[in-house]
């Protein structure tokens, strides 16, 4: 026998023992279980701990309020350190324990989940990041973008500025730049402003700044020489405040820098101080919302009752409330999927999808929930697992965050067909087809 | 008592040159291979495929790669990370662009690419040795992260720079699930150990031996250093293109290149360094000291019921796993596999050890 047939007699002997085998060992109590992916160290933890802290103390609040419809939520925190590697390993440990959805919380680790979850059948939650051309549920059956993609983004922010130059069309010949992350995360936007610059006719240059983000001379200096009209940072973590200490040694206007929604909370701008008086942000729905009435619940129920978390202070703060909606929009899905498969019940990641795909948060949905003013409605469908595109710019006063513009949205005309053609670019390679209509129904 | 070759008499050369001439050792060997082969695909859990065993295997046949250069040869490379992603990302490129390709095949493609890759970063070990050559070899490291960051060609133009690939299959058999990817990478490794096994110990090896011991005396006898090391180089890069390929595809699945980073190359060293410089066995502990007591060590606390905070829980285990490289490098600097042969020697002693 030689040691091929050897191996493939082992190996299907052991596929066929396998299933037998690993029946999953779930349904432990009546505890719908929330892995949390979290980074609270290394050098994006500063950005990373305000976001798992918002994660959990919703969960919290939510057991404090009795649950999903009685069911309690569970979690269990695994520190991925922003590192795939790392990401891949708490998601095959977590998963084993019955997760209803991952939150990966960093575009590297899910584009590596992606290719797993299908298999495993747990749905992916990435709200506000991620990969754009997931928005398309034909073809991403289990990823939800909920609340808006990096193409939305920078749709949004060009929209902003082409508005502050009196019309779109008056961006012929300005100049833009984007200073970004050199990850996944910090190429995606680049398609979109491609396309956007042949469409308007603006100059785009593309400036990567390498992980982790604290040496960005050269970057700032290509801009000086190039004097751009208007910077996008598309940052994470020390990158942040780093490109706005550059942009005051360079004496780069902060009222022309806009950040996407990862570059713009609390941390980033806190230890540049009055410097980063004028920067500009885009705001993912939310701001920093310390007086909404979901901040004050979660006060009184969670940190009055000495659960909180991380420090009192926090609550209320961009980051923070990203967490706590993402953490929402997890328990809302799981919710809506207990309407149809029975309320009270524990759901497994296939029913959950399907309420995550079958959203449908209406603004008196968000009012109760205590989200007035926090958040717009999101709606999914089959084919679109995005739900919603709302944003607004803020800017930092030097003390705190203040909106400075209307709601936009992101133009579909545009982005609808790059996220078509994208998603076929996936499906072929995959070998995927796209789902039928009945898929849809299921 | 148990482990000693008096009475096993050797009768031809074909006995005298066997790769474990003593008659216990093959049977321990047999053992493993029969437990990791039979045993282990029907009682392991899925977590302990994923997570632990698969990235194992594969780190075990990239430290494999890695010993011969440096523990063999002895020319320090920081170049690793390098390789494994000029395999990862040229098999990649194989099987995306020709049609019908055969994965085995884009594997194996992908670490000739490293080959030629290596042997073109080491000529100038040619030149310089030691720090000065792990120097030189960094500037592999970051050529290759920046080609495949910045040239849109390698990633097949994909928008976010990360590529992926599905649908694996060997001879019509997918290699989907866990127990399927944990077999086939055993298969690569049981070939290329063997491999790397009877190439150390034939002439190649030698050569490759003195040169690490003292080159000019290598090249008095007769050695040519350009073709031990550039062979080196060559041999140590295939089998780290190899495992890179296995590790983008089957247990990453999907990468982007900061998976092949610098860390990666430094981790890769300090399994070489932990395990033993110049073993085989070495490169397989090296590799499980590293892979596998972290993830031990960051679930202990779970095991044990200790509710811990998750950043402490990262900080100790980091300050756990630095003592403990300390320790073992104070205690035995010739690394675990010296721990191995000297609980050999005590065995074939025992019960009566003088």
């Amino acid at each position: 026998m030689t040691f091929k047939s050897i191996a493939l007699t082992a190996a299907c002997m052991a596929a066929a023992l396998s299933a037998a085998v690993s029946t999953p060992a779930l349904a432990q109590a009546k505890e719908q279980f929330f892995p949390l992916l979290v980074y609270r160290t290394g050098a994006y933890a500063p950005n990373g701990v305000p976001f798992a802290n918002g994660m959990q103390d919703y969960l919290k609040y939510i057991n404090a309020k009795g649950g999903i419809n009685g069911v309690k939520a569970s979690y269990e925190e695994c520190e991925t350190g922003y590192a795939t590697d790392k990401g891949v390993e708490c998601y095959e440990r977590l998963k084993g324990k019955g997760a209803t959805v991952f939150q990966p919380l960093s575009t590297g680790i899910t584009f590596a989940l992606t290719e797993k979850a299908p298999g495993d059948k747990i749905p992916l939650i990435t709200a506000g990041y991620g990969r754009s051309e997931s928005t398309d549920g034909n073809v991403f059956k289990w990823n939800f973008p909920l609340t808006g993609t990096y193409w939305d983004a920078a749709d949004i922010l060009l929209q902003h500025v082409g508005k502050k130059e009196g019309g779109i069309d008056k961006l012929k010949g300005k100049k833009v730049t984007l200073v970004y992350h050199d990850s996944p995360y910090g190429k995606e936007p680049i398609p979109l402003l491609q396309e956007r610059s042949k469409m308007h006719g603006f100059d785009l240059q593309l400036i990567p700044v390498t992980h982790p983000g604290v040496e960005q001379k050269a970057a700032w200096l290509q801009i000086r020489q190039n004097r751009p009209d208007y910077v996008f940072l598309w940052g994470w973590g020390v990158m942040n405040s780093t490109a706005l200490k550059e942009a005051v040694a360079t004496g780069f206007p902060r009222d022309k820098m806009y950040g996407v929604w990862w570059a713009g909370a609390e941390p980033d701008v806190k230890d540049v101080g009055d410097g980063a008086k004028g920067y500009n942000a885009l705001a993912l729905q939310h701001g920093a919302e310390p007086n909404s009435k979901i901040v004050k619940d979660v006060l009184a129920q969670v940190h009055g009752k000495g659960q909180g978390t991380g420090p009192k202070d926090e609550v209320g703060q961009v980051l923070y409330m990203r967490g706590l909606s993402a953490a929402m929009l997890a328990v809302e899905g799981v919710r809506r999927a207990q309407e149809r498969y029975g309320k009270g019940k524990v759901m497994t990641g296939e029913q959950a999808r399907w309420g995550y795909e079958n959203l449908a948060l209406d603004q008196k949905k968000l009012d109760a929930l205590g989200f007035a003013g926090v958040m717009r409605p999101i709606s999914t469908s089959c084919a679109d697992h995005r739900g919603a595109t709302w944003a607004r710019v803020h800017t930092w006063d030097g003390a705190k965050w203040n909106f400075s513009s209307d709601w936009y949205q992101s133009d579909d005309s545009i982005i609808k067909p790059m996220i078509k053609a994208a998603a076929d670019k996936y499906a072929a390679e995959k070998k995927l087809t796209r789902r039928t209509p009945e898929d849809c129904q299921s | 008592m148990l482990y000693r070759e008096n009475g096993q008499f050797k009768t031809s050369y074909r006995a005298d040159q066997a790769v474990f001439p003593i008659a216990q050792d093959r049977l321990a060997i047999g053992l493993i291979l029969a437990f990791a082969i039979i045993v282990v695909p029907l009682v392991a859990p899925e977590y302990l495929f994923r997570a632990i065993l698969i990235p194992f295997l594969i780190l075990s046949l990239a430290a494999l790669g890695l010993n011969i250069l440096v523990g063999y040869c002895g020319q320090i490379s920081l170049g690793t990370g390098a390789f494994m992603a000029v395999g990862a990302y040229a098999a990649y490129n194989f099987q995306v662009r020709i049609d019908g390709m055969p994965l085995i095949v884009s594997l194996l493609m992908g670490g000739v690419c490293a080959t030629a890759v290596g042997v073109l970063f080491g000529i100038p070990s040619l030149r310089i040795k030691g720090l000065y050559l792990a120097v030189a070899t960094l500037a592999a490291q970051f050529f290759t992260d920046w080609a495949f960051l910045r040239i849109k060609w390698f990633t097949n133009d994909s928008s976010s720079g990360s590529v992926s690939v599905a649908d694996l299959k060997v001879l019509g058999l997918p290699i989907d699930t866990p127990v399927q990817k944990y077999l086939f990478c055993l298969a690569f490794l049981i070939v290329f150990a063997m491999l790397a096994k009877n190439l150390v110990r034939g002439h190649i090896g030698r050569e490759w031996m003195a040169i690490r011991d003292m080159d000019v005396a290598a090249s008095v006898i007769g050695i040519r250093p350009v073709y031990a090391k550039l062979t080196a180089f060559a041999v140590s890069s295939f089998i780290v293109g190899v495992a890179g390929a296995l590790w983008g595809f089957v247990h990453l699945g999907s990468w982007e290149p900061a998976a092949f980073n610098i860390d990666r190359s430094f981790q890769l060293l300090f399994m070489v360094i932990i395990g033993g410089l110049g073993s085989i066995m070495g490169s397989f502990f090296g590799a499980a000291f590293i892979v596998v007591l972290p993830i031990v060590l960051d679930n202990m606390p779970y095991w044990f019921g200790i509710p811990i905070d998750t950043a402490l829980a990262s900080h100790l285990t980091f300050m756990i796993f630095g003592a403990l490289i300390v320790f073992f490098l104070i205690v035995e600097p010739h690394g675990l596999a010296r721990l191995w042969s000297v609980g050999k020697e005590k065995l074939r002693l025992w019960p009566f050890p003088h």
